[in-house]
């Protein structure tokens, strides 16, 4: 762990700059891909990757240079590269940043079982191959796959200042999926995969529960085959974490990153429909609603210390009570806003800058275990694993789709319903919140595919909720 | 660039062992990255970045590694050294792998499109020359791609090209916006003004009073950067062999025959002529390949794992099976006659993230985003607020459907997710008897 940072150090300490700060983010991530489908192992596939970004202000203007030359003299090259941008753009620059304070911090930052040893690569296989071979066999069952993903990251970042804050972390992805199909019709039923992910060892294959999943998923794409279509009209609908873990991202996350508001990603993620003055007034959601950003989850996918610009990473109420409080917004926007934020400024490598995006975003939990739940609702339906989202730019109007529909009435589980969907908008939706899981139905999950950003960047984001119910929403079902 | 590949191609070959095979691909660019907020850089980097990736064969069993290069030539040899190292260790674990299929075909293809590109300072000059009283929000991305493939059966792929494009929104102080687009390989000042003007005038639209619409199902023209959205859920695994062979595609059932969509639609893979290497991640060359003829299903995008797995021809398809440079045919409305064709109804530049509500009935959803305007008797009468559509592939371009227009757009992909993209599309534009809005 850290092997570089030593030699790091040393080449930061040669660097010749006459920018009043400069740093140097160095990024080391290797992954590895593996995956068996229909009983076949795909090819496994590895990657490592390695390089730095150079930072620099000059008179107040920043800019950045991103080099995979690790050596004194490409550090060097890429350093004054960026001295030279920074000097380029002064005149049309935006922002004056001569009086952003900056850390001097120091800190290492570890994921829980970091060093505990992940079993080999075939015995892996040999895990996904056997969850693989427990599929039944029935010709409706077109397609399957078990996949594990397994990506270690360290960062070093040094400034000018004396900051040293260092990560080392490792993710974990496994997953599975099933499809069924009749020629006509085709349902997937899936467990982890782009709704699952989480920091430390291979614990988190057990939490994930994928071994001995296989035979259950499979059956639940074949019940969804034959199921009716979900019947249209109002209901309440309850939500299971893995798909709350969408509705808080796209329709809370979003909308509070400090930068959006800002209008820095208009041309392309979007806006928000949040103002700046809204925070500290804006009532977002009913009284039970209670949304934290909070880092300190160990295996929650995006626990840090500190993040990409060296911000000290602590838990935060964004929302209490259901009174928004304040944006995911890291050092700089705070700068320009004016406003109090988090430590979310963040970059999914070396070749990317940091933004504000989100990292873990939880519900907090609320003291009602989920039979309690379903009991309460009169019409409604139960809805799992997110599999289509859509949103409009300034993340209001959303539609969002799920594999797994189950119907309620008066108080009781009933039919399995296929092609689950509802839409709302977000400003209306969370006041509609009615009831909200105690800790027995909380699960922490994250995915690995958060976009944003020009350039564009995909980040690990942590969303960890328990299951809630929400009245009166307009739910619909598929074309099939 | 290329004698870095080269010459890691070289050592690979150098290194290899009695019965092994390898193939590498290589990407590279070299960036330059301007963001832009109220008309003002907001932020501004360069990027160098170079990755090689290396797949050994060995007794019917494959592993793949992709390693970062630093431009040090040494340092690349010793990466790939060490990738082969570990491969070599990979391979005895893995069961021999039925699907494997190598094109061992010793096929040459080299591309090279040296082209001046602006410097920035030109780039900033005009951009405050011309939009700095605007609210001008987006970013300027350029510099060379690089692209390489080479096996030990001795195939050598190499496609170099110089590239910028430029993507802007112009906010109205009401919170409209109007999108633009300049991209391509040979830049011209004059036409970048003309296009930075031309939006410009479209913001006048976006200041007359704003209309509201109730959900229903209303008559529509969707501009080539809105089909851009719709083509772009059709490349998500809808031509793909593998999907279709497993009920994961939305054109299943017009592959099956059971539906298909207006005699006009014509799509296909129109790989020459495009921006994107002419060979695919896999090491094949790419054709050109026809998708969907007169509305009716024809061939469909085959790599040559597919091939094995299904028993299909393979066609140069990248590993994906998406299609790189996905080509609509052009119908016969002019596009100066839209408004009028279009009489009364939505004039809608741009759609938003769209997604399959239903994906065997090709049912999907998305927003209006950018200039979206109501039109009555061909008159443009005002922006229209944010909506959402929810309508099947099956009504938007079938039965619903009522003209292609005869001008295209050459649209270039400004995905810069890991690197720059080098997809393409070429749309016209629709004219729909009905679009169903939902919210």
């Amino acid at each position: 762990m850290f092997d570089s940072s030593a030699l790091l150090r040393q080449r930061f300490a040669a660097l010749r700059s006459t920018a009043e700060l400069f740093s140097l983010r160095h990024v080391k991530q290797s992954h590895q891909a593996l995956s068996v489908r229909r009983n076949v192992a795909e090819p496994p596939h590895f990657s490592q990757d390695e390089g730095a970004m150079l930072t620099v202000r000059v008179s107040g203007v920043e800019a950045y240079a991103a080099t995979a030359d690790l050596s004194q003299a490409g550090l060097q090259r890429a350093l004054e590269q960026a001295e030279a941008l920074a000097r380029q753009v002064a005149r049309h620059s935006l922002l004056d940043l001569r009086e952003q304070p900056v850390t001097s911090a120091r800190h290492d930052h570890v994921s829980p079982n970091f060093d505990q040893p992940i079993p080999n690569l075939a015995d892996c296989l040999g895990l996904l191959a056997a969850e693989s071979a427990s599929v039944p066999k029935d010709s409706r069952l077109v397609d399957w796959q078990a996949s594990l993903g397994l990506s270690l990251v360290e960062q070093t970042y040094l400034n000018s200042a004396g900051a040293e804050l260092r990560h080392a972390q490792r993710f974990l992805f496994p997953g599975l999926s099933v499809t069924a199909s009749d020629g006509q019709d085709s349902q997937s039923r899936s467990l982890g995969r782009d709704n699952f992910g989480q920091q430390g060892g291979f614990e988190i294959i057990e939490r994930c529960g994928l071994v001995g999943a296989a035979r259950q998923v499979a059956d639940q794409a074949l019940q969804l085959l034959l199921a009716p279509n979900t019947p249209s009209g109002p209901r309440d609908l309850l939500l299971m974490p893995d798909q709350m873990m969408l509705q808080i991202h796209e329709s809370i996350g979003h909308p509070l990153e400090m930068d959006r508001i800002l209008g820095d990603e208009r041309n392309y993620a979007g806006t928000s429909f949040v103002k700046a003055s809204d925070f500290g007034h804006l009532q977002y959601g009913s009284s039970l609603l209670n949304v934290t950003f909070d880092p300190t989850i160990g295996e929650e996918l995006a626990s840090y210390s500190f993040d990409d610009d060296g911000t000290p990473a602590s838990k935060q109420f964004l929302i209490r009570d259901g009174l928004l409080l304040r944006p995911l917004g890291g050092a700089l926007s705070q700068f320009r806003s004016g406003l109090d934020g988090v430590a979310n400024s963040r970059a999914c490598g070396w070749n990317r800058a940091p933004i504000d995006r989100m990292a873990n975003l939880n519900i907090e939990p609320g003291d009602q275990p989920l039979d309690q739940l379903i009991q309460g609702i009169e019409h409604g339906i139960l809805m799992r694993t997110n599999r289509s989202w859509s949103i409009d730019d300034a993340r209001n109007k959303f539609q969002f789709g799920c594999e797994w529909g189950q119907l309620i009435e008066n108080g009781e589980l009933k039919g399995i319903v296929k092609n689950p969907s509802y839409r709302g908008i977000s400003a209306q939706f969370w006041r509609n919140l009615e009831a909200v899981g105690d800790r027995s139905t909380f699960q922490v999950l994250g995915t690995p595919n958060c976009g944003k950003g020009e350039p564009n960047q995909v980040v690990r984001v942590g969303h960890a909720s328990p299951a809630c119910v929400f009245r009166q929403i307009d739910v619909f079902g598929g074309d099939a | 660039m290329k004698h870095l590949f080269q010459t890691l191609v070289a050592a690979v070959q150098d290194a290899l062992q009695p019965g092994e095979q390898f193939t590498l691909g290589f990407s590279a660019e070299q960036s330059q990255f301007v963001r832009f907020n109220h008309a003002k850089v907001r932020q501004a980097g360069e990027v160098s970045q170079a990755s090689a990736q290396l797949r050994l064969i060995r007794d019917g069993r494959q592993a793949e590694q992709q390693v970062t290069l630093s431009g040090d030539t040494q340092l690349g040899q010793q990466r790939l050294t060490a990738a082969l190292a570990q491969l070599r260790q990979t391979l005895p674990l893995l069961a021999v792998d039925p699907y494997l299929r190598l094109d061992e075909s010793a096929w040459h293809n080299l591309s090279q499109q040296d082209q001046a590109l602006p410097e920035l300072d030109q780039v900033l000059a005009l951009l405050d020359r011309e939009a700095g009283d605007l609210d001008l929000v987006g970013i300027y991305a350029a510099g060379p791609i690089y692209r390489g493939f080479a096996s030990s059966f001795g195939a050598f792929g190499w496609h170099q090209a110089d590239s910028f494009n430029v993507d802007w929104s112009l906010f109205h102080s009401n919170g409209q916006a109007v999108k633009a687009n300049y991209a391509g390989q040979r830049w011209s000042a004059d036409d970048f003004t003309a296009r930075l003007r031309q939006a410009r005038e479209q913001l006048g639209f976006l200041g007359r009073p704003a209309v509201t619409l109730k959900p229903g199902s209303y008559r529509a023209y969707l501009a080539p950067a809105a089909m851009d959205e719709i083509a772009g859920m059709l490349c998500w695994g809808g031509f793909s062999a593998q999907a279709l062979a497993t009920g994961n595609s939305a054109l299943q059932r017009l592959y099956n025959g059971d539906a298909q969509l207006h005699p006009v639609v014509c799509f296909s893979e129109q790989v020459s002529g495009s921006l994107s290497p002419a060979f695919s991640d896999e090491g094949s060359p790419r054709l050109d390949v026809p998708l969907i003829q007169q509305g009716k299903a024809l061939q469909r995008l085959v790599s040559a794992r597919s091939a094995a797995e299904f028993e299909l021809l393979a066609n140069g398809a990248d590993s994906y099976e998406s299609p790189c440079a996905l080509s609509l045919a052009p119908g016969s409305l002019p596009t100066a006659q839209v408004l009028e064709r279009l009489g009364t109804g939505l004039y809608i530049s741009n759609l938003w993230y769209l997604n399959y509500s239903d994906l065997p009935a090709a049912r999907m959803t998305g927003l209006t985003r950018f200039a979206t305007f109501w039109v009555e008797n061909g008159e443009i009468q005002g922006p229209v607020s944010t909506m959402r559509f929810d309508d099947s592939l099956y009504s938007l371009l079938g039965s619903q459907l009522e003209d292609l227009t005869q001008e295209r757009e050459m649209i270039l992909s400004t995905s810069t997710y890991g690197q720059r993209s080098t997809g393409s599309s070429h749309l016209p534009g629709a004219l729909v008897k009905g679009l169903t809005l939902t919210l």
